[in-house]
């Protein structure tokens, strides 16, 4: 079997041709870089993805705090860490790249968050 | 016990408000809208005519050139910026310029002060963008601009000091004559009076259906405007008219009181009185229109535009007291000089009110000045130094195309607004070139913060216009 | 000129991405009395709004989303004391001379910069810039503006979107509404190919089964107080509409994202020329505009696509900018030092 792909991996955005046969890739080609054949292979057995979204704080400077997973994240599992990252309150001040949940969903990735943020202060 | 409920919230609305509020009486404003000015009102070009196009034998031109006289008090007394920009109404050919003998002719039977023809060596000195091919034009000193929304607001700010009731959002669904008084239904509950004022603009025949009156029938006529850069003021030095068709003023240049210029207005037949949309063709008219006027205009410096109605009943003003109904007046078809003709309008409103019985005794004390409303855009930067001295909120800038702080901000809600549109119209915050893109969610949390409502229930112009649907701090 | 005049050696006008590299960069040619200028209360500009990932691959060489991006440059920028940052500060007008005027809560100051970085950014082009026919309900947003509301203030515009233009802001946005449970109805692009990186269209859009229609455009908007639905036309080679081709889209929302323009009105308002289409300033050489001292970087210089292209503009421009101190300081200028105290850093 053979499919077009659109590498992800950066602004580039090959367009790759994969030779596959179920879950085994037997040819990647159009890459400029070798992240796209390990792209290719990923897309075909996996897909996956980092979830970036925001989370609710309360008492913080901010009032969504931004965060990611560290490590993608299968495709499928989107939807339901969402609904797991809706419902995480934050209230404590953070550092970016301090973990917010560990595993989320046990999907092995931890949601981190991606800014700083410190207590409310009074505004002007 | 209302003694006058006048119907309608725009500026003739407002204007007879204000003039009623220097007596003893009690009045009441019944407006449809979430805010005053919401109706035709909010889409008027802001032209203080000087009375030049109407024909001598109407009524409407005679209001017109007398409330031209009486805006400049009123701006005055209100602290409205008033610019007397002037009016040019060019001729490209002989035939024209013979019009234009006509035109003046008909001014000086109205006794517009100062009109007089131009010729192209003039024009080259004080207008030096306007087409080459223009011959001749009419020039009248005395036009002038306003901000129109500005001006309903602080008319009503105005009344409401010296003792008017303004309930907005009050539709009026039914009107019982029970002589000798009425009681005006609406949707938020009955008023009694004894006199009704119809001003309710593209309205104004339901009303006066509900009153019995069958010979008053509105037909919308739609303008489409577009607002340009204020990089662009320096187009013109004059609003720019063509010569006046049979029905309109034509499509124009208009120097507005913000700054922008703004070109149009296109005069359509509307679908319906909520139509307010734009066209591609009305674009395109209007463009071609204007480049012939002044060939610098250019599609490309567009960052607004809209549709307005014209409340057309017939070619002049309905404005008269009713044998049907006795003790209602009605006000209807007051389409362009209207903004120019409220102040006149509203006197003759009342004299017919007290030929209608209704007694008029001054009141003894009549707060008719109102402290100016500060706009950072038009203040001087030592001036607004002072300002930023006396209150922080000054110096706390939200929006920037406009330069609009957050105090301005807060005044305007203090002072009555409760949408976004409402405090644009105000402030002219969000009505800049980025459009709202980076201060509206500032302007939708100061809104919600200083009503003590949720963010969710910000809206636009009014219940249906929420900003947005859902907030995560709800889950 | 009224009010309080201080005077300073380097003036940077925003402190997003581009203002923080110009400061560190002309930090590191030697300048010691830097000033970086920003309106929000936090540095880092649009990135701390941009959550997404596609960062920083140039730069960092690692996949960062904006404010991890912005947080690198923010820590250095805090730790470097010859830069000081005026937050929540507007610059409201620029004169020839380099004299800039600043807003603040408690004051109006004039500044006059030696040398002077314009890091303003860049705005998004409008529905009316565009001149979409139809009504002007609630429910129209530049797409920037529906990424602030969700994603730092946590409100979403609408349950069902459609899409006009195919930049980045709006493919992001397409999966950001998806993932927070709205309904994308389509991505509409007059173009024949997706003006936004193709990364983004797969990532966003694709993996959501989200249409798209190249060679389209909105013909008209519907809706008295809310948007309620768009009307769509298909599109010749000239753009002309194709007859027949008309379909409606019903919806709660339209985003707008057709492009962006820099955002050039201070210098413009300094006497700088800009071009008629670009909107960047007229100049010899890049970064620099007619007026000495006067420098322009990131995307108000010219808008690129990924923040790391910004970065390495802006390193040039300080670079630029601390090259031109280095030439006058044998002028008859005198010496600068801050007149103030700087005021106090978060």
């Amino acid at each position: 079997m053979q499919k077009t792909i659109t590498c992800i991996e950066c602004p580039a955005g090959c367009t790759l041709a994969v030779d596959y046969e179920g879950c085994i890739v037997q040819r990647v080609s159009g890459e400029k870089c070798p992240k796209g054949a390990e792209y290719a292979k990923n897309e075909i057995q996996n897909p996956q993805r980092i979830l970036t979204t925001a989370v609710l704080c309360d008492g913080l400077e901010v009032k969504m705090l931004a965060v990611r997973t560290d490590k993608p994240i299968p495709k499928q599992k989107l939807f339901e860490a969402m609904e797991a990252v809706r419902t995480i309150r934050v209230n404590a001040p953070v550092k970016a790249g301090e973990t917010i949940v560990k595993d989320l969903l046990g999907l092995g990735a931890d949601l981190v968050a991606t800014r700083t943020a410190a207590r409310q202060e009074k505004q002007i | 016990m209302f003694d006058v409920a006048i119907i309608g919230g725009g500026a003739v609305g407002t204007s007879i408000a204000r003039e009623l509020s220097r007596y003893k009486l009690l009045v009441v404003v019944l407006e449809k809208e979430e805010e005053p000015a919401f109706g035709v009102s909010k889409s008027n070009s802001g032209i203080i005519h000087p009375g030049t196009q109407n024909p001598p034998g109407l009524l409407k031109s005679r209001l017109c050139v007398e409330g031209n006289r009486l805006t400049r008090v009123i701006a005055q007394e209100l602290g409205v910026d008033f610019k007397e920009v002037g009016e040019l109404i060019v001729a490209f050919t002989e035939e024209e310029i013979f019009r234009l003998h006509r035109l003046l002719e008909d001014a000086r039977a109205l006794r517009v002060p100062g009109v007089r023809m131009v010729d192209q060596v003039w024009l080259r000195g004080h207008e030096p963008h306007l087409s080459p091919r223009v011959k001749a034009a009419l020039f009248a000193p005395t036009a002038g601009i306003i901000s129109p929304y500005r001006l309903v607001y602080d008319l009503a700010e105005n009344a409401l000091r010296n003792g008017v009731q303004i309930h907005t959002d009050s539709r009026v669904t039914a009107i019982e004559n029970t002589r000798p008084h009425f009681i005006v239904h609406t949707s938020k509950g009955p008023f009694k009076a004894k006199y009704v004022v119809n001003a309710a603009g593209l309205y104004a025949d339901g009303i006066c259906r509900m009153l019995g009156i069958t010979d008053v029938a509105i037909k919308p006529v739609k303008g489409e405007e577009f607002i340009l850069d204020k990089k662009r003021a320096y187009l013109t030095n004059h609003l720019i008219f063509p010569l006046p068709s049979q029905s309109t003023k034509g499509i124009l240049v208009i120097k507005t009181a913000d700054g922008n210029p703004m070109v149009g207005p296109t005069a359509t037949e509307a679908e319906s009185k909520e139509d307010l949309s734009t066209s591609q063709e009305g674009l395109e008219k209007v463009f071609s229109a204007v480049k012939r006027m002044v060939p610098e205009i250019n599609e490309k410096d567009i960052i607004a535009y809209f549709a307005g109605l014209r409340p057309k009943a017939g070619e002049d003003f309905i404005i008269r007291s009713e044998q049907a109904a006795h003790g209602c007046i009605t006000v209807a078809g007051i389409q362009s000089p209207g903004l120019t003709a409220a102040p006149a309008i509203a006197r003759m409103v009342t004299r017919l009110l007290r030929q209608q019985g209704l007694g008029l005794r001054r009141k003894i004390l009549f707060h008719g000045h109102r402290k100016r409303s500060v706009h950072l855009f038009a203040v001087k930067p030592a001036e607004t130094q002072k300002l930023i001295e006396q209150d922080p909120g000054y110096g706390d800038i939200v929006c920037r195309c406009e330069m609009v702080s957050a105090k301005e901000i807060r005044d305007a809600i203090l002072r009555g607004a409760t949408t976004l549109d409402g405090i644009k119209f105000r402030t002219r915050c969000q009505a800049g070139r980025c459009h709202g893109s980076f201060c509206t969610t500032r302007v939708m949390k100061m809104l919600a913060g200083e009503r003590g409502i949720p963010v969710t229930a910000v809206t636009k112009r009014g219940k249906g216009s929420e900003v947005v649907k859902h907030d995560r701090a709800d889950d | 000129m009224t009010g309080p005049m201080i005077e300073r050696e380097l003036v940077i006008v925003g402190g997003g991405p581009a203002g923080m590299a110009a400061a560190l960069a002309a930090h590191g040619q030697g300048v010691r009395d830097i000033l970086l200028i920003e309106r929000d209360q936090f540095l880092g500009g649009i990135l701390n709004q941009c959550v997404h990932t596609g960062f920083g691959l140039t730069y960092f060489k690692e996949v960062l989303t904006g404010p991890e991006y912005a947080d690198r440059f923010v820590t250095k920028i805090n730790s470097t004391p010859a830069i000081e940052t005026s937050l929540r500060t507007f610059a409201v007008a620029l004169s020839r001379t380099k004299v800039l005027t600043v807003i603040k809560p408690g004051r109006l100051q004039n500044i006059a910069a030696r040398a002077l970085i314009m890091a303003t950014g860049c705005r998004e082009k409008t529905r009316e810039m565009i001149h979409i026919p139809g009504t002007r309900p609630a429910g129209i947003f530049p797409a920037g503006l529906a990424q602030k509301l969700i994603n730092v203030e946590g409100l979403l515009p609408g349950n069902e979107v459609v899409i006009v233009g195919s930049g980045d802001i709006g493919l992001i946005m397409a999966r950001r509404f998806t993932l927070e449970g709205a309904k994308v109805r389509a991505v509409i692009e007059i173009e024949s190919a997706s003006r936004g990186l193709v990364r983004n269209l797969t990532q966003c859009v694709y993996d959501f089964d989200i249409p798209v229609y190249f060679n389209h455009m909105i013909s008209r908007i519907h809706g008295k107080d809310r948007v309620e639905k768009v009307e769509v036309v298909k599109v010749d080679g000239q753009r002309r509409p194709i007859p027949g081709s008309k379909f409606e889209l019903s919806c709660d929302t339209l985003l707008v994202s057709v492009g962006l323009i820099p955002e050039n009105e201070l210098i413009e308002m300094a006497g700088v020329r800009l071009d008629e289409k670009t909107n960047s300033p007229v100049s010899e050489a890049p970064n620099t505009t007619a007026i000495p001292g006067l420098f322009v970087c990131g995307n108000a210089y010219k808008v690129y696509d990924v923040a790391d292209s910004v970065t390495a503009d802006s390193q040039l421009c300080g670079r630029l900018a601390a090259e031109y101190l280095l030439k006058i300081q044998g002028d008859s200028f005198r010496p600068l030092s801050p007149l103030e105290k700087p005021c106090k850093r978060r």
